[in-house]
Order: structure tokens, then sequence, then C-alpha cells
């Protein structure tokens, strides 16, 4: 695995000029994801419409220093099943070097990726195309102006699910999307975030060693969205780790690994707190709700350490 | 050269699809658009095509891939009808605005709903404005010609627009044919080898595809569409030419069927024409001056070609398979009246729509037509603008 140093002196794929906000966690992530990639080995990435792809791609600058495509919102992993299939099949009738390599990335948002994109994705995985899918996961429809989705966390406020007199934001859990992708039963699906940027690259590098659809759903925190100080987004990702809300994992070829376990598992409460999204959680007619938050968080926890208990390879 | 096969529509365009030999297909079933893929299936299961064949979960996804296969350097294809097309829509546009040379088969198919499989033009009429080229077929002998054509004129750098082919669902799609086919090798040598001027493969220079486009160059962008479109005209009669000359069969965007001293005069695209060629000739035969013109290119909408063909004849019906509600009448008759704004020896102009929904139309319902323009002619008198062919009361 690359040091730190080594890292950053890899060429950017991804290069500065671009119009992510201050703070941005996604553009950090995507950053750390394609310095991730060995240096000989050429990329091509597609991204859903969404919040890196309008920052990095305002016409007639672009911040991509890689073949790039956007197509639309909810076909991101189509359009890169078709890039690759042109890969494989210009590589067969030796229109491309046979030692020409290249890996693909898919970026899509939780809107893109969760909801609307869902299907696309499901597709390309059954498939078995050879792919990384990167869902970076901020937890509501940021680009649009902060509309709640099926990753939306429960109790958030957003637009379309405001905190208002006789509501307290959204009344639903998220969707379990990194479970629902290794239920595709390819060979490699995980948990990351960009705070733990080691355990992040080992698992760019791990997927991309794989032949096949592999995937990584990175949580990222967005200072407008999620309404906290620009300066506080590693921390914030730190105490979505901490507490549980942001289990690391993998599953590789089905068998589950928790890649970080807290010592001291901290409460909810601490990963909210700094949030705007959930401050009314903090009052005190409201701590119900984060009692039922806390409580979905443990079984959420719980379950995940017996499926890595169950899954355990036979020694 | 070449050998006569008897094939059904679908067959015919899925050996011109072998023979062409596309780096990616990319499909979903609809009726009655499966056998052509069937077909092509065989193919690439007895190793034929060295195609990579994409099969996706949905319309949406299969332009989708393509779209992605073609931007990365593959000259890539799928095929369609109706929900399909409808499912794609948003997609069309796009392969359009990214200048995507793809080749797309509609074997057209009413639009639901209610739905209904059977064979009309709501489907690609759908589409008319989306920016992709559109040739409709008289024949399974045409769809196949015009499949192997569409490549050339798509790929085309005055063109570099997405082209559909269209052919009547199971009216031509499941109707067995005496098609001539092709050498595979006089195929592959029409429409060459692809070299895109950008790949997304070639990494080591690399450029970005579908940006974020504003209000500072989207006007633009959509300028030099239009350039592309209004080239389209003169490169789809170039290539028709080169095939005719190379292989005997000739075509253009236009067909003026025993038009040139016609009195009055039909309208038709797809394989109404066909119908009509027989209805003309039999009333020729009774010394009846009649004619029809046979739109192939839908768009770009030749209208030169049609004010010119049609200018001087005293009445014309326009026969369209579509409606397009709230309009002045279907697609093709506005369209064919537009091009006679301000023109002083213009026909009289009328509309039948017919058709829908996989409604038989018949050599009887050509007369009546024709029946109707000889008492306009007659009398100067138009009773109906826009009516109806084999429609019960």
């Amino acid at each position: 695995m690359a040091t730190i140093r080594e890292l950053s002196r890899r060429p950017m794929r991804l290069v500065p000029g671009h119009r992510a906000c201050a703070g941005c966690i996604p553009i950090l992530t995507f950053h750390h994801i394609l310095r991730s990639v060995p240096e000989d080995v050429g990329v091509v990435a597609g991204c859903a419409t969404g919040c890196m792809e309008v920052v990095t791609t305002i016409y007639p600058y672009t911040a991509w220093n890689i073949p790039f495509i956007h197509n639309a919102f909810e076909n991101v992993a189509a359009t890169v099943s078709g890039v690759e299939a042109a890969y494989r099949a210009l590589k067969r009738s030796g229109k491309i070097p046979a030692d020409r390599r290249i890996k693909f990335i898919a970026f899509g948002g939780d809107g893109g990726t969760y909801d609307i994109g869902l299907q696309s994705l499901s597709g390309a995985l059954e498939r078995g195309h050879n792919m990384l899918y990167i869902c970076y996961d901020n937890e509501a429809y940021m680009n649009t102006g902060i509309q709640r989705s099926g990753a939306t966390p429960a109790w958030a406020d957003t637009k379309t699910a405001p905190v208002g007199k006789v509501s307290p934001g959204k009344s639903q859990y998220p969707k379990p999307l990194t479970e629902i992708v290794a239920a595709h039963g390819i060979p490699y699906a995980a948990q990351a975030i960009v705070s733990n940027w080691k355990d992040l690259n080992r698992k760019v590098e791990k997927a991309l060693s794989i032949d096949g659809p592999t995937f990584i759903n990175v949580l990222a925190p967005c200072p407008p969205g999620w309404r906290y100080k620009e300066e506080m987004g590693i921390e914030i990702a730190r105490l979505a780790v901490e507490t549980c809300f942001w289990p690391l994992y993998e599953v590789e070829n089905g068998v589950y690994r928790v890649n970080y376990k807290p010592k001291e598992k901290l409460p909810l409460v601490e990963f909210i707190k700094h949030q705007g999204r959930f401050r009314h959680l903090l009052r005190e007619e409201n701590k119900p709700l984060l009692e039922a938050a806390q409580k979905w968080l443990d079984e959420r926890w719980e379950r995940l350490l017996r499926m890595e208990e169950a899954t355990k390879p036979a020694a | 050269m070449g050998k006569v096969m008897a094939l059904t529509g679908n067959e015919a365009v899925a050996e011109a699809m072998r023979q062409i030999n596309p780096d990616v297909v990319a499909a979903y079933p609809i009726t009655p658009q499966t056998e052509l893929m069937h077909k092509f299936a065989e193919y690439h299961a007895d190793g034929l095509v060295n195609t990579e064949l994409v099969l996706v979960e949905s319309e949406h996804s299969a332009l989708s891939a393509v779209v992605g296969a073609s931007a990365a350097g593959a000259r890539a294809m799928t095929a369609t009808s109706a929900n399909g097309l409808a499912l794609m829509w948003e997609i069309v546009y796009i392969t359009a605005s990214l200048r995507l040379p793809v080749v797309m088969a509609v074997v057209n198919r009413a639009l639901s709903g209610p739905i209904n499989i059977h064979c009309d033009h709501s489907d690609a009429m759908g589409c008319r404005d989306s920016g992709w080229l559109q040739l409709y077929s008289e024949n399974s002998q045409e769809a196949y010609d015009n499949t192997i054509m569409a490549v050339r004129i798509a790929e085309h750098p005055d063109v570099l627009l997405p082209v559909m082919v269209t052919l009547d669902g199971f009216i031509l799609s499941h109707t067995m044919e005496r098609i001539d086919v092709l050498e595979d090798h006089e195929v592959r040598d029409f429409v060459g080898e692809y070299k895109p001027r950008r790949a997304l493969l070639d990494v080591e220079h690399p450029f970005t595809v579908g940006p974020l486009d504003l209000t500072d160059y989207y006007f633009e962008h959509k300028r030099q569409q239009m350039e592309g479109m209004a080239h389209a005209e003169a490169v789809v009669e170039a290539v028709s030419r080169e095939f005719g000359e190379r292989f005997g069969r000739h075509y253009d965007t236009v067909e003026e069927y025993q038009l040139e001293d016609a009195e009055v005069a039909i309208v038709a695209m797809g394989s109404t024409a066909g119908t009509s060629k027989e209805v003309v000739d039999e009333l020729r035969q009774a010394g009846e001056k009649v004619g029809l013109l046979k739109i192939r290119m839908f768009r770009p909408f030749p209208y030169d070609r049609i004010r010119n063909a049609l200018r001087g004849k005293k009445a014309v019906a326009v026969l369209d398979r579509a409606v397009a509600f709230g309009s002045y009448g279907g697609p093709v008759y506005t369209d064919v009246r537009a091009t006679f704004y301000g023109v002083s020896d213009a026909p009289v102009l009328v509309n039948y729509i017919y058709g829908l929904g996989g409604r038989d139309i018949t050599p009887a319902h050509i007369r009546t037509a024709f029946d109707q323009l000889k008492s306009i002619a007659r009398t100067g008198r138009v009773e109906t603008l826009v009516g109806f062919l084999g429609l019960r009361d």
C-alpha cells in the first residue's frame, strides 16, 4: 500500500480549479480515490449528474485530467458499462493495444445511487462489468438544494421533509445500500470514509485489483447540507465512524469483515450535535426520537457483527 | 454479388447488423423488436460477430450503455420499439447532443396507452425533434439497406448525429420477404472502419464528455447541432447515391413515383408507400393522373425536395400514421404544409390519419383518398381538411 507521501506525489487526475464548496468532503474523497489508483493504470471516470459532476465540468472548463463522461442522473452504471464493453470489444479486435490497462470508475451521489440509479447499478452488477462503482453518500439531494433521499437518516431536516410544527423531519431510516449491493453476490463491496484515508486507499486498491464489479459506499459530509462549520468535516466523519453511524466494513466474496471496531462506541449524539440538520433532536421533547435512532443504530451494528461472525471462513 | 434470402424485416436488420459487425450492441426486449435481437443474439452466440453484447435491464440503460460505448470510441447500435423508445427519451436527446453517431432500429409500434403492440408511428414521431435523423423503410429490403447506409451517414464528419432506421412493426418486422443480401465483405467495405476523432479509451488524450453547459455556450452548441442536421441532407443523398452505384439499389431522401405529370398525389411513409404504389399503378392503368411522394428521410425534413415535387399539383393528401394531439393535423402534414407557406402554386393539402394501433390500411382506403383528391381537383371544394382512413364512425 502506498504511503501518504507516495500518494501525494502521484499525478493529479482531478485538478484544482473546480467549484466545490469550501470544506466539501465529497471532492476531497474523489481526490483521494483517484490518488489511490496506481500511476501506471489508466482511468476512465464517469459521474452521475450531481454536485461533483457540476462543480468539475462547467464548460468550457474541466477539472478532469483523465477521460471523463457524464450522461445523465440515473445511468452512470449503464453508461460506464458501455465504456467498459467498448474496451473489451476494441481490445479483442486489436483496435486498442493489448497491453493498455484501463480501469473504469463510476461515481454517483446517494440520490443517483440509492434512488434513481439503483436499477442501472443493479443491472451493471448482475452483468459483471469490470468497474468500480463509488457512491459518495452525502445523505440527501444536495445538488438540487437538500431534498431527502433514500439515504437520508431518520429525523434529518431537509427541504422536502422539513422539521415543522407537526413533523420532526424525515420519518424513515435509510436503505442499507451496501448490503443491497453485496446481496448481488459481487466479489467486493465496502463502506469507507475519507477521514480513515488508509482504509479508503486500501479498499480502492483492493477493488481495482479485482476482476469484476466492485462497489464502495463512501460517506461524504456536506457543509451546507448537514449545516456544520466548514472546518469540521473530517472531525464529523471521524465521529460517524466512532459512533458506528458509518461502520467501516467490507464484504469480499460473501465474507463480511468489520475493519474498525471502536474500543468505546460513542453515543450517536456525539455525531449529530455538530450538525444543524439534527439540531431539533437535542430538544427535550425530541428525546424519544434520538433514543429510537440510537436503538436502530445499535441494532444495525449488532447485526453487522453477527454477519461478520456468520460468514467467517472456517479456520 | 450477394444472395437472395427469405427474411422478415427483423431478420433483415439483424442480418445487416451481423454484417456491420458493430463493436457494441446493447438492447432490451420489447415487442415487436424482440426477434431482431433474438437473431442478433444467435449470431453472437455462434461467434459470427465480434460484438460485445450488453443485455441490459431496461431501454434507458440500453441507450445509456450505447452512449458510453460510442463515446469510448466504439461503433455502437441498439434497437427498440414504442414504450422502449419512450423510456430512452431522455438519452435520445443526450445521444444527439453529444454528437454520437449511433444507429438504432426502431420497429414502429403504437405508444401506450392503452397498451397496443401493433404498428403506428407515434413512437418515432415522439422524438422527431430530438436531433436524430430518421429514415423510414417502405419494405424490409429498404430496412436492410437503410441500416447499412445509416452507419455511413451517422459517422460522416459533417453530420455526427445518430440515425434512427424505422420499419413498421409486424407489417414489415414479422413478414417474410425476398431480400437481396449483400456479401459480408461488400457491407464491411461500404461502412468502413469507424475512426472517431476523439475517444474516451484514448487515455493519452483525455477529454470531458457531457459537461455542464450553461447560458454562455449552450445556445451556440445547439446551433452547431442544427448545422450538423442541415448538412445531413446532402450526406444522405451522397451515401444513397454511392450505395446505388455500388449495389444497384437506388434511394433518395424522397421518392417520386409517377409524380411528374400527376394532378393529384399522396404523401406516405413506411410500408404504406408500398401499398400506395399498387393503387397508383392500378389507377394509372385506368388513365388517371395520380402519383405518390414517398418520404424516406423524415428528419431532416427535405423541404425543398418536397416543395419541388408537389408544387403545381391540384390536390395532395398527406397520410399520417400518428396523431399530433392538439396540432393542425398529423406531424407529416404540418411539415408538408409548412413547406408551402407563401408558395404561389401550392396544391390543396389535406390530411388523413390512418392505421393507429395497427389498424389495416388497404388499397381500398388509398383509393378513397384518391377519390377525395379527384373531387377536390374537380370542384375546388375541400370538405374535410383532416380526415381519417379506416376509422369506424
